[in-house]
């Protein structure tokens, strides 16, 4: 049991990574990417917690009570800033593909290749 | 590669993969059983140091704040990736869609839940540093909030009521302050970013130094940059090309 | 602490942020100045950090956090030689590429210039952090601002190309993020003195060898490492070249780097015993890119993306480098590194002369329409490139094959290989736009690519020739004259003997203690050094010439096309490329480092 945390997150990102492989329309290749990236998340908050802690705000109760790592939780924060911003940014692309091409099939695209 | 090939090397891979991350992961100390010394340490020590309760808050905006600055700058550079990449295909001849919302209860509810939305999203930043909250979360509810106009009524209100040029202003405005606060501490002869304002009383909304101000700054920051960025997408969308 | 080392970051992005927020409000040179002024301002300030790390590390600690009891308590920055060098290094490339495009871009508004500013500023920050969460937030910015970058000029190409980019190096960015959510269990820190302190007592168990390999492979994507080099070579050829040299130059220099950065801190102490086998593995990996890296820039005709494939084989002679795991060859590996990112970027430099003019930067489509002026540029170029001596990364190469140990004496053959093929490449090409030599069709190189270059607007083309060429030459001239820079090899040694130091190195940074000053020195270029350069140089001359009279014929055999092949543009592709690699690499580590 107290492996099962870290066991999702390997998972979540085996499953972001198997969506983005198998994918046939960009916005779900994107979406896929967000699903690889919340991995992340649930590793670092399971990392940090503590049994019986309570969250780190000092606000009525006594310091010294036992909380759970801050650290992390501003990691995790970061973390889904910068999800936002790449999120934004390749569904931008993705919809100009689809203006451009007529096609959100990553096959398909007309490619630089060789 | 085909589709035919590709599976078969990406299963192979995958599973190799998932392999090694057990692996590692198996190292980690069991779920609840952390000892790690830099939260201990900061979990110790934050409400001497800056007077805030709220330890997160203050790791983000002092601590690692220079951790911030980069996420700030990062949801600013992706809203001018966003609008560099979608402005430039607009066609200005193409008409825009109209799109009315018809039911009256949804109008009414939508509408009159955007203050309520807006003051909740005000209050979770201006109390952010005390309980929990901030300027990221506060900011994006406020954003939300507006993005309710849109919902409730039609794209046209929301456009009307977040103008381009203005919301630019705050957004570059909150970064550059942001970094402005930074420097000035350089300036003054502390580290750079170092708090510079007196502490305050615990558990008050003075408290914290110059935490607030890089709260509020941030808050104003991200609130226009999802501004912009709605309105960025809702442009390209709502719009009949020929 | 020294005042200096916040700037060359708070600078560019606080640039970033006021062109943004006036952005509507001013004339469209204005973007340009800011962008120049600010560009120069770093290069500056990042000599003259330079020039002050000699005996020590510049050691910051943001917002007045010193480490209490070993503690860090906030974020780092650790300024070593290297950091600053290739600090200093991005800054020049900047300013060279904004001269470049002086109002080149004129109709997008500032929104362009607001980019490149938040891009400096994120290189700069990724090269001088000693923090590793930072140096993920810093990875993620350069690739934000990167993406938007490449997909600038709205044909389907850019777009591709910055698709293709974002997704691989978003999930490269993952797997660094994983691996720190590892070591962060383990070790309680994100300094990276502090982290390699903790696992120092350890030995390297599951959770170390697997966090080693995510944070590693993180960096490697980015630096574009064979299997994770294809969206490189798409967004190379898609962008517009004043951006392409910022990528070449800077960005897969960075990557690379860093994976130096990271493992003589953190990951030297519990896998000191392992150090042949993992020497073995990284050796193999960098072999093998700079083998298909300079492979496939002989099989190309777009220029960029030629460029693109010279400079995955070149990492991979820098990642040589960084695996043969000595001071020598980290040192050389930075000399070579900075002296081969400014080269490269003057050679991209000249291809967007190229394109200015044709419209194209085809190879076979521009035969015989090239600038006689220019030529000079890219002939010199594509020698430095194959290794001529004395030419500044010459003396790099030089000691990262002089810093071998034994066992490894038939680096030179592959590296000469390397060379002739990449040089060749260049030189073919210079043979035929400048001199019209060689025929109009290759059918070995393919057919033309979908058309690649948009950056030109519909009005007519208002930066002067005069201009761009004398940023090419500047750039060339520095890549070129940096070995006459007295004792140079020497000052790279010694840093890098500093930075191989562990504990000195930690007790630097978090107790403030000064290090001990290194009695390192650099011999000069071994005969074989010089022997080697001289015959790939001459071999690069050789083969070109053989290319463009004798003709290709021989190529079209099935290996070389399936090669080509596997370059398939699609980006489903390159994520499993990617999960091999990593599979693979991880098997590596954790069957031959036990």
């Amino acid at each position: 049991m107290s492996y099962l945390p870290y066991a999702l997150s390997v998972w979540l990102l085996v499953v972001g990574l198997y969506g983005v492989v198998t994918s046939r329309h960009l916005v779900h290749l994107v979406v896929c990417l967000t699903v690889a990236q919340s991995s992340t998340y649930v590793l670092l908050l399971a990392v940090g917690y503590r049994k019986h802690g309570t969250a780190p705000i000092f606000k009525g109760i006594p310091l010294g009570t036992k909380a759970t790592d801050p650290v992390v939780q501003a990691l995790v924060l970061t973390d889904v800033v910068v999800s936002v911003a790449v999120l934004a940014l390749l569904l931008a692309v993705a919809v100009q593909v689809h203006v451009r091409e007529g096609t959100l099939d990553p096959d398909e695209i007309p490619a630089v290749r060789g | 590669m085909s589709a035919r090939t590709r599976l078969p090397l990406f299963l192979v891979s995958v599973a190799g993969l998932a392999a090694l991350l057990g692996y590692g992961v198996a190292g980690l100390p069991a779920f609840g059983d952390y000892h790690g010394p830099y939260g201990l340490v900061l979990n110790h020590v934050v409400l001497a140091q800056r007077h805030t309760t709220n330890v997160v808050t203050a790791v983000v905006f002092d601590y690692r704040g220079f951790d911030t600055l980069g996420e700030e700058l990062m949801l600013f550079g992706a809203v001018a990736a966003t609008a560099l990449i979608l402005r430039e295909a607009r066609e200005e001849e193409a008409r825009k869609i109209l799109d009315p919302v018809h039911s009256e209860p949804v109008r009414l509810i939508g509408l009159a839940a955007v203050p309520v939305v807006v003051l909740l999203g005000l209050f979770v930043a201006a109390f952010g540093y005390l309980t929990p909250g901030g300027g990221f979360q506060g900011g994006t509810v406020v954003a939300l909030g507006l993005l309710l106009v849109y919902l409730a009524a039609e794209h046209r209100a929301y456009r009307r009521l977040t103008p381009t040029a203005v919301v630019d202003v705050f957004e570059g405005g909150g970064a550059a302050t942001f970094v402005g606060l930074a420097l000035g501490s350089l300036a003054g002869g502390l580290a750079f970013q170092q708090n510079f304002l007196p502490l305050g009383r615990i558990g008050a909304l003075t408290s914290g130094g110059s935490i607030p101000l890089l709260n509020w700054a941030t808050a104003i920051e991200v609130a226009a940059a999802f501004l912009l960025l709605f309105g960025e997408f809702l442009e390209e969308v709502m719009v009949e090309r020929r | 602490m020294d005042v200096l080392v916040p700037l060359p970051v708070a600078l560019p992005l606080l640039a970033a942020a006021f062109l943004a927020a006036v952005g509507h409000f001013v004339p469209a040179w204005f973007g340009d100045l800011v962008a120049a002024v600010v560009s120069v301002a770093v290069t500056v300030i990042g000599v003259v950090l330079l020039t002050r790390t000699g005996r020590h590390d510049l050691v910051y600690w943001f917002g007045g956090w010193r480490p209490s009891h070993g503690v860090a308590l906030g974020i780092a920055f650790d300024v070593d030689g290297a950091g600053a060098a290739l600090a200093a290094l991005a800054g020049l490339l900047t300013a060279a590429s904004v001269a470049f495009s002086w109002r080149y871009f004129d109709e997008t508004g500032p929104l362009l210039h607001v980019l490149l500013l938040v891009f400096l500023g994120a290189v700069e920050g990724f090269a001088l952090s000693g923090d590793l969460f930072n140096l993920f937030v810093f990875l993620e910015l350069m690739s934000v601002a990167a993406i938007a970058l490449t997909g600038y000029g709205d044909e389907p190409a850019p777009l591709q190309g910055a698709l293709n980019f974002g997704i691989v190096n978003g999930f490269g960015a993952f797997f660094l993020l994983f691996g720190i959510g590892l070591l962060y269990g383990r070790t309680g820190a994100l300094n990276l003195a502090q982290m390699g302190r903790s696992l120092a007592g350890g030995r390297a168990d599951g959770l170390v060898l697997v966090g080693f390999l995510l944070v590693t492979a993180g960096f490697l994507v980015k630096a574009g490492v064979v299997p994770f080099h294809f969206w490189l070579a798409d967004a190379y050829a898609v962008a517009p070249a004043p951006v392409c040299v910022l990528y070449s130059g800077v960005m897969s220099d960075l990557g690379l780097h860093a994976v130096a950065k990271v493992y003589w801190p953190v990951f030297s102490g519990p896998l000191a015993p392992h150090t042949p086998a993992l020497r073995a593995i990284l050796v193999t990996l960098g072999v093998t890119s700079a083998l298909v890296g300079s492979a496939m820039a002989f099989l190309q005709r777009d220029l960029k993306r030629m460029l693109a494939f010279v400079t995955i084989g070149q990492i991979g002679i820098g990642l040589v480098g960084i695996g043969l795991l000595t001071a020598r060859s980290l040192g050389g590996e930075t000399l070579y590194v900075v002296s081969d990112g400014l080269v490269r970027g003057s050679l991209l430099l000249v291809v967007g002369v190229l394109v200015r003019r044709l419209r194209s930067c085809d190879e076979l489509e521009a035969r015989g329409r090239g600038l006689r002026s220019s030529a000079i540029l890219f002939a010199v170029g594509a020698l430095a490139i194959a290794g001529l001596p004395p030419v500044g990364s010459f003396f790099g190469r030089a000691l990262i094959v002089d810093g071998a140990t034994g066992g490894y004496r038939w680096l030179p053959i592959v590296l000469t290989v390397v060379s002739i093929l990449s040089g060749g490449a260049l030189l073919r090409a210079v043979g035929r736009i400048y001199f019209g030599w060689g025929s109009e069709r290759e059918p070995v190189l393919g057919e033309k690519p979908v058309s690649a270059e948009q950056d030109e607007p519909s009005h007519p083309p208002r930066g002067s020739l005069a201009v761009m060429l004398a940023s090419a030459a500047a750039l060339l001239v520095v890549g070129v004259g940096l070995a006459a820079w007295p004792g140079l090899p020497g000052k790279a040694v010694a840093a890098a003997t500093r930075s191989l130091d562990r504990p000195a190195h930690a007790a630097e940074v978090l107790e403030g203690k000064p290090p001990p000053s290194p009695h390192a020195s650099a011999p000069a270029p071994s005969e074989t050094s010089i022997a080697a350069g001289l015959v790939s140089a001459a071999g690069a001359v050789g083969l070109a010439l053989l290319a463009l009279f004798g003709g290709l014929g021989a190529l079209t055999r099935a290996p070389v096309l399936r090669l080509k092949a596997l370059h398939s543009g699609i980006v489903t592709d390159y994520v499993a490329w990617l999960t091999a690699g990593v599979a693979a690499l991880g098997a590596a580590f954790v069957f031959g480092l036990r």
